[in-house]
């Protein structure tokens, strides 16, 4: 999602690791990281404070005589990143054991709101916190409606009231009762109307929730798309109602997101959540540590496991990853690991968090991977279980009653059975590498079109092979995360009580 | 109701508020210095107009009024004059103050088809509820096409709003084909003598290729069943879009041939000043802009108005 600005910064920084390192040249490279920065949407005023800061310190002695001094000044721009955007931030949305935790939403319009209820509620749900959602936008047209919709699919309860017989503190005074009536709801979360920070009397009726309410959490969503604005209308939200944090949405885009680093520099309030998809399921927590890490290009391999933790089905894993090492590797279970995958969200994103592979994600921006792996999922849904065993058994015939299955040419199945072949026995073959060499494997299939063909198909058939572990090494990595998970587990309680 | 009072209205009780009149940064009489450009530089990249386009604008002034003492107007009219410039751009096309759909390329014979597209959120149905309401001021019979299948009761908000206005709409179930909207709603519009269908669509970045081809499917639906059509792509942007507004330009640009742009939620603080970078690199002009939640809310985009405002306070 950084890209530009972490391009922006690599050129900055090639620039001076050109010349001999001079206090001049120094300047001239930070004016291309404000450059940068300004480009990515980072506030104006916060920009300044940035390229002063890491300037003076790069400036400094230290700098100038260390053996590498562009990796020196990376270092602390990275520092200084993070730590403008938060350094580490407590997610925690402070849940309480005893009695009904109120989250109040609000947000400008359009900034992703209702969205953003139904993502938090699903993600409550599924940590075992029983969530009602209140409709409290009486405002836009519809608006009450499509949260009912949110609820329904996520299977929450939503208090609605009739618009014309009510107001916003009225069904939230109401939503409230309601959640005590139902006895078992754990959290409450309030989708007020989009309002803009200038309109006082809206801001008044935002003002007035807050104070019959008393929400325990205030959070603000704001879109990652936004400019220079992003601060003024921040500032006004907080002043108002004191937030708690703020939810970043829409960062699946190719948005350089400035707006994350100046929200949290200017208004203090630590960003929460970020929004990276329309589904339900698209919210991470944010990671400014990881955030910056992957500005500057170094990846993101923790968030990237800790999703696989939630997601993948481990038992399932290490029974594939020992048929891979033997050998047995069918289409059947390929079909399966697919699926796994895509629990995992969307592809591109995924790709930009394994360190030096984000580039790969980048390589051809026309081939979609989702839609080429539906491709390839369809080919494999229209075989019979026979033929996912047995793929050499595949002839014409077979060949084309399949073709007709799925609605694609005969060539195509014939395409993906080579990919496939050749897929397995280099997996088989690879399942003996370290770490570094099937990296580099795995690189190198890409880059020459490699056994799943070129562009997405090569790229798709990677995210697929990110686990042949040899089994010895999958079990201790299981046990590791079980204890991670477990551990996670633990402080998530404290953090709660 | 005049064009930016409503801006002016809604900004009044604003004055606690943020900007700096850019005209406050200098005092007549001072020599205009680079820490002077300086500040300059720093309102504009406050608009949003981006790194390139106000750099431009500093390198005019500091060539023309650099080491001389300021004559606010001077320098003011320098500014105005450079930015209307960028935001005119070549084409000299003259909009009708008093037809308000004189910004749009109507069809010649036969109805006219708007297709409006854009990121989630902006105000793409509001936008069509309003528009739809200045076609209807000027006499037109218009059919509306609740083209995003896609969104938990976007059909049901664009519904409501044809009821408001009293026009026609085609409608079907969440979850099917939004090119069969389009073509249902180009047989409607044919079929009932109407002059303008406008068609909504689904909320989408520019990055997701699957539903940018949707998007492309959609307007080659229009334009088999209408001959020219759609005769307007309309991209509605939300001014508080920082610099990810030229990707989103460039990208549906590039899938429907942006005919304008519509800003909408000029009534916030935002200056929306991407479009002037926008209309620099790519040409597209901004035709309409919102300035409301309400069906009124809706204004003809003038350069001299947005430039003024621009820097206003
Ligand atoms: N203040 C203000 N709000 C606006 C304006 N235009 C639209 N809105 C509000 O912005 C919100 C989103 O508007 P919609 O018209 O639903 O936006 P959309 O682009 O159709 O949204 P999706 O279909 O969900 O992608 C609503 O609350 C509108 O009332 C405007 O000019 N000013
Ligand atoms: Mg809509």
């Amino acid at each position: 999602m950084f890209d530009g600005f972490s391009d922006g910064l690599n050129k900055a920084f090639a620039f001076i690791d050109r010349g001999k390192l001079t206090e001049s040249n120094i300047r001239e490279g930070m004016r291309q990281v404000k450059q940068s920065m300004l480009e990515a949407d980072v506030n104006y005023d916060v920009t300044q404070d940035f390229i002063a800061k890491v300037t003076e310190k790069a400036v400094g002695d230290k700098v100038l005589k260390s053996l590498k001094p562009s990796e020196h000044i990376v270092g602390i721009v990275y520092e200084e990143l993070t730590a403008l955007m938060g350094g580490k931030v407590d997610s925690s949305l402070h849940l309480k054991t005893e009695g009904i935790t109120i989250l109040m939403m609000c947000g400008l319009q359009g900034s992703g709101k209702t969205t953003t209820c139904g993502k938090l509620a699903r993600m409550l749900k599924e940590e075992g916190w029983n969530p009602m959602l209140v409709a409290a936008d009486l405002q836009r047209p519809a608006a009450i409606e499509q949260l009912r919709q949110v609820g329904g699919q996520i299977d929450v309860p939503v208090y609605t009231e009739d618009p014309a017989k009510s107001s916003p503190v009225q069904v939230c005074k109401n939503g409230l009762k309601a959640a005590k009536k139902a006895g078992d709801i754990k959290v409450l979360i309030l989708d007020t109307a989009g309002r803009l920070h200038i309109d006082d009397e809206l801001m008044g009726e935002l003002e007035l929730i807050d104070k019959k309410l008393q929400p325990d959490q205030a959070l603000l969503v704001c879109d990652a798309m936004t400019g220079q604005d992003a601060v003024n209308s921040a500032k006004v939200f907080n002043e108002a109602l004191e937030l708690d944090g703020v939810i970043l949405t829409k960062l699946d885009g190719d948005t350089r997101g400035g707006a994350a680093l100046s929200v949290k520099a200017v208004t203090g309030v630590p960003i929460k959540y970020i929004g990276v998809g329309e589904k339900l399921d698209a919210l991470e927590e944010f990671h400014p540590d990881r955030m910056a890490q992957r500005i500057l290009g170094g990846g993101d391999m923790a968030t990237l496991l800790e999703k696989a933790q939630r997601e993948f089905d481990a038992d399932e894993m290490l029974v594939q990853q020992e048929k891979m090492s033997k050998g047995e590797f069918t289409l059947a279970d390929f079909r399966s690991q697919m699926s796994q995958i895509k629990k995992l969200g969307s592809m591109r994103s995924i790709m930009k968090m394994i360190p030096g592979m984000g580039g790969m994600a980048d390589l051809d921006p026309d081939v979609d991977p989702e839609a080429e792996m539906k491709r390839v999922e369809g080919i494999i849904d229209s075989m019979t279980p026979f033929e996912r065993k047995h793929p050499d058994k595949i002839d014409r015939n077979r060949r084309n009653r399949i073709a007709k299955g799925c609605g694609q040419d005969p060539s195509d199945i014939n395409n993906m059975l080579k990919q496939f072949n050749s897929m397995a026995s280099m997996m088989k073959n690879m399942s003996g590498m370290g770490v570094k060499d099937r990296m580099k494997a795995m690189k190198e299939m890409t880059q020459d079109g490699g056994p799943m063909g070129a562009g997405s198909k090569g790229r798709e058939k990677q995210r697929s092979k990110r686990g042949p572990l040899d089994s010895a090494a999958a079990k201790e990595k299981k046990k590791k995360q079980r204890k991670v998970a477990s551990k996670a587990r633990k402080k998530n309680k404290k953090k709660r009580n | 109701m005049g064009l930016f009072d409503k801006l002016k209205k809604g900004l009044q009780k604003t004055k606690q508020l943020l900007y700096t009149d850019v005209r406050d940064l200098l005092k007549e009489g001072e020599l205009l210095d680079e820490s002077h450009l300086e500040r300059f530089e720093a309102a504009m990249i406050q608009t949003d107009m981006g790194v390139v386009a106000s750099q431009e604008i500093v390198e005019e002034l500091r060539e023309k009024h650099k080491g001389r003492t300021v004559v606010i107007d001077e320098i003011w009219d320098t500014v105005k004059t450079k930015l209307k410039e960028l935001l005119e751009g070549d084409d000299s096309s003259t909009w009708d103050e008093n037809d308000p759909l004189s910004p749009l390329n109507l069809a010649e014979s036969g109805p006219t088809v708007i297709l409006v597209a854009g990121v989630n959120g902006v105000g793409k149905t509001t936008s069509i509820s309003k528009l739809a309401k200045l076609a209807q001021s000027c006499g037109k019979k218009v059919v509306l096409a609740a083209g995003d299948t896609f969104r938990a009761a976007a059909v049901a908000q664009l519904t409501m709003w044809s009821e408001r206005l009293g026009c026609a709409i085609v409608t079907q179930p969440s979850g099917s084909d939004p090119a069969s909207v389009a073509h249902i709603g180009c047989e409607r519009v044919l079929e009932t003598n109407a002059d303008i269908l406008i068609i909504d669509t689904a909320g989408r970045l520019q990055t997701q290729k699957n539903l940018m081809d949707e998007l492309h499917k959609i307007y080659r639906v229009i334009g088999n069943k209408i001959p020219g059509g759609p005769h307007e792509s309309l991209l509605v942007m939300d001014a508080t879009t920082g610099q990810n507004g030229i990707s989103q330009a460039k990208n549906f640009s590039e899938i429907i041939d942006c005919t304008g742009i519509i800003l909408a939620k000029l009534d916030g603080t935002a200056k929306g000043g991407v479009v002037v970078a926008i209309r620099q690199s790519m040409g597209i002009p901004v035709k309409y802009i919102g300035v409301g939640e309400q069906v009124d809310d809706i204004a003809m985009f003038k350069p001299d108005e947005f430039v003024e405002r621009l820097f206003e306070e």
